[in-house]
């Protein structure tokens, strides 16, 4: 999973896409992975991050990446 | 300092910053922003309430003219009166229905030492809406499929070929969806009742609204392109507030566009991008949009560039703007005297 080089976000979890014009808001834990993803970092790195952090099991990790990253597919912030 | 310089007197129409706003006071604010301080600027109004006749800080003189159907003449000598007041540089004429005599007269504008930065007539007619399907298709480039009609029976057929909804356009302005004949029908009579025969019956197109500012210099070279999304869009379908955007195939598009026209002087272009990324021409606006003044904002000042222009400066096209540059229009309450309204209604001048 792969943003868009030109998508910009912030810490704050509000991401821009500058060539549609829009923009969504992100909750921290987004924001977060945003910023990762945005730094190159590798999603099994980000599922891994958040299992140490979060009293979270790794099912659910993988359920609520997989929403997330429809979320962000369908509001064309992926590179296909 | 700009003081002791000779002011540049520039004369600008479209006044009217309404609910569907003429672009003259956004065409200002940009000139004041991106000229030297020791600009004149002369107010053209039609009617004596046009808000910008009424904004000192904006405008420094304003002279009423006559209506586009007094004709070119008529125009031309209550121009020859304001020059002989304001010496003037500088027209630049902001609305579609006033072109026709501005062009017209700009020969005429010339031999008294004023400049325009216009397209040709004959520019100004490929782009109508009545030719723009024929226009694009010649151009490779894509509209809505449209049909032109005198009378309301013909809408069956258009219906047969596009299908509900449609839209049905009027000459100059306005534009009604329509789901269904009754409706198409209504809008037909309402239309024709305001603007006038014929109207356009146009293909609908669903997509995202995307407006694009252009100044073209005449040889096929796009000085200017600003690319904006409508963020919010009122009832008259004008938008409120809008974003810069960054996408290539918009450039390319307008580039295209002022390639294939040789287009000289400021227009719009209107395009429906649909979900799977092809962008139709709605509309071509042969003058600047009223939210122009994004075009400052962003950093490439269109109004500002076009004034060099006409006055011969050559002006290296602009490369770089702001993305996500945002404008949101607001409504103001100006508070005036009647002794101001009762002069430019008595003398015509304020």
């Amino acid at each position: 999973m792969r943003l868009k080089k030109n998508i910009a976000t912030s810490e704050s979890g509000f991401i821009f896409h500058p060539g549609t014009g829009d923009s969504f808001s992100a909750n921290p834990i987004g924001a977060d992975i945003l910023l990762q993803l945005k730094e190159g970092v590798a999603p099994s790195d980000i599922k891994k991050t958040i299992l140490d952090k979060y009293d979270v099991t790794a099912n659910m990790v993988e359920k609520d990446w997989d929403d997330f990253s429809a979320q962000l597919r369908e509001a064309n912030l992926l590179e296909l | 300092m700009d003081q002791d310089i000779e002011p540049i007197v520039i004369a600008v129409t479209g006044l009217n910053a309404i609910d569907s706003p003429g672009p003259g006071v956004a065409v200002i604010r940009a000139l004041r922003d991106g000229l030297p301080k020791n600009i004149r600027i002369i107010g053209l109004a039609y009617e004596t309430l046009e808000p910008g006749i009424y904004l000192h800080d904006v405008v420094d003189k304003t002279y009423q003219i006559p209506y586009p159907s007094a004709g070119s003449d008529a125009l031309l000598a209550r121009l020859k009166y304001i020059h002989q007041q304001e010496k003037i540089n500088v027209i630049i004429p902001n609305f579609d229905a006033e072109l026709h005599n501005f062009i017209k007269v700009s020969p005429a504008l010339k031999a008294l030492g004023i400049q325009t930065f216009l397209p040709t007539q004959q520019q100004l007619d490929a782009r109508d809406k009545i030719n723009l399907f024929q226009f694009t298709a010649m151009h490779g480039l894509m509209a809505p499929m449209d049909k032109i009609i005198y009378s309301a029976d013909e809408l069956y057929g258009c219906a047969e070929i596009m299908g509900y909804p449609l839209v049905v356009k009027g000459k100059f302005y306005d534009a009604i969806i329509a789901n269904t004949f009754e409706q198409a029908q209504k809008a037909f009579f309402k239309l024709t009742a305001k603007w006038g025969f014929p109207i356009i019956v146009q293909q609908f197109i669903a997509g995202t609204e995307i407006n694009i500012a252009v100044l073209g210099d005449g040889k096929g070279n796009a000085t200017s392109i600003i690319p904006m999304r409508k963020l919010y869009i009122t009832d008259k379908g004008k938008a409120w507030a809008g974003i810069t955007l960054e996408d290539e195939s918009l450039i390319n598009i307008a580039t295209t566009f002022v390639k294939a026209t040789k287009w000289k002087g400021g227009c719009e272009l209107e395009i429906m991008r649909t979900a799977d990324g092809r962008a139709f021409f709605m509309e071509i606006n042969p003058r600047f949009p009223a939210w122009i003044y994004l075009t400052a904002g962003a950093g490439q000042n269109q109004p500002a560039a076009l004034v060099k222009m006409a006055m011969g400066e050559a002006i290296q096209p602009y490369t770089d703007y702001a993305v996500g540059k945002m404008f949101i229009r607001y409504a103001w309450d100006h508070i005036t005297d009647v002794t101001e309204f009762q002069q430019i209604s008595g003398l015509g001048e304020l």
